[in-house]
C-alpha cells in the first residue's frame, strides 16, 4: 500500500465522516424542531456532529487537494477539483451559518433550509468526485 | 476511488455512486444510533432517535450499499467464475455480510428495549447491547472504507 493510498483512504474516511455527521446533524435538527429547545442529550449529539463536520472537511480538503497534486493526471486547477472545492466552501458555509441559527430562538427552521443547501451539496460533491467531468 | 477513475468506464459510475452513496447513508445511520445511544443518558426522546437513525437510514442504506457492491461486481466481472477476488473485495464482503446479522440483531434488540424504556419496563441493558453493536460495526466500516481506499493487493 503506497502514501497515496494511504491518503486515498484517510479521504474517504474524511468523506464518511462528514457524510456521518451531516445524518447526525439532520436528527438533531428534527428533534429540536419537534421539541422546540435543545435538551442536555440532543445538546450532547450537537457536539458530537459539529466535531465530526470538522473532522470530516478538513480531512477532505487537505487530503483532496495532497490527492490532486500528488496523483498523475490531475492538478488542483482542473475543473473537477475547483468545482468540489467550491461546493466544499458553500457546504461548510451554509452548514456553519445553519449551526449558529439553530441557537437562536425560532432559528432552526432557517438552520434546517440552510442545512438542506448544506446538505445538497456534498451530494453534488459525490458525483463530482466520482464523474469527475473533464478529468 | 479516484485512482481508479482512470481505468473506469463511464458505465460504472453509476452503480458506484449507488454503492458509495448507500454506504455513505448507512455509516451515517449506525453513527447516529451510536452518537444517540451514548449521549442520551436515560433521555428517552434521544434513545428512541437512535433507534430511528437505525431503522430509517442505517437500514436502506446498507441495502443501497449492497445492491450497489453487486450491481459494480458484476460490471467488473469479479463476480464471474474463476475471477480472483482481491483482499479488498474479500474485506468488503465479509463486513457487508456479517455487519447485516449485526444491524439485524440490533434493530431487533433496539426495538425491544426502546419499547420497554417507553413503557417504563427496563430495556436499557437492550439499548446498551445496540450500542456496543453500533460501535463494532463503526469499526468494522471504517476497517472496509480502509480497504476499499487504499485496495491492499
Amino acid at each position: 500500500v503506497s502514501l497515496d493510498d494511504w491518503i486515498t483512504a484517510l479521504h474517504l474516511l474524511s468523506a464518511f465522516a462528514l457524510v456521518g455527521a451531516m445524518v447526525v446533524l439532520w436528527f438533531g435538527y428534527l428533534a429540536l424542531r419537534a421539541e422546540g429547545e435543545a435538551s442536555a442529550a440532543l445538546g450532547r449529539l450537537f457536539k458530537v456532529g459539529s466535531v465530526a463536520v470538522g473532522i470530516g472537511l478538513a480531512g477532505t480538503l487537505v487530503f483532496g487537494v495532497w490527492l490532486s497534486i500528488s496523483v498523475d493526471g490531475y492538478d488542483p486547477w482542473d475543473g473537477w477539483v475547483i468545482a468540489a472545492l467550491v461546493l466544499w466552501a458553500i457546504a461548510g458555509g451554509t452548514g456553519d451559518r445553519a449551526g449558529k441559527l439553530s441557537q437562536q430562538p425560532r432559528g432552526v427552521q432557517q438552520a434546517l433550509v440552510l442545512h438542506t443547501v448544506s446538505s445538497l451539496a456534498i451530494v453534488l460533491i459525490l458525483i463530482d468526485m466520482i464523474w469527475k467531468p473533464g478529468a | 476511488v479516484s485512482l481508479l477513475a482512470f481505468i473506469r468506464p463511464d458505465s460504472w459510475n453509476f452503480p458506484l455512486l449507488v454503492h458509495v452513496g448507500g454506504a455513505m447513508i448507512l455509516v451515517g445511520g449506525v453513527l447516529t444510533a451510536a452518537s444517540a445511544l451514548v449521549v442520551a443518558r436515560g433521555d428517552v426522546r434521544v434513545i428512541r432517535l437512535g433507534y430511528r437513525a437505525l431503522l430509517a437510514v442505517a437500514l436502506p442504506g446498507y441495502l443501497l450499499m449492497r445492491a450497489g457492491a453487486e450491481w459494480i461486481a458484476d460490471k467488473e466481472g469479479l463476480n464471474e467464475q474463476g475471477a480472483p477476488e482481491p483482499d479488498w473485495v474479500g474485506i468488503g464482503y465479509i463486513v457487508a455480510d456479517l455487519g447485516a446479522l449485526l444491524l439485524l440483531i440490533a434493530l431487533v434488540l433496539g426495538a425491544i428495549g426502546s419499547s420497554r424504556v417507553r413503557k417504563g419496563s427496563g430495556g436499557e441493558g437492550l439499548l446498551k447491547a445496540t450500542m456496543v453493536i453500533s460501535i463494532v460495526l463503526l469499526v468494522a466500516y471504517t476497517v472496509a472504507i480502509w480497504a476499499m481506499g487504499s485496495k491492499p493487493s
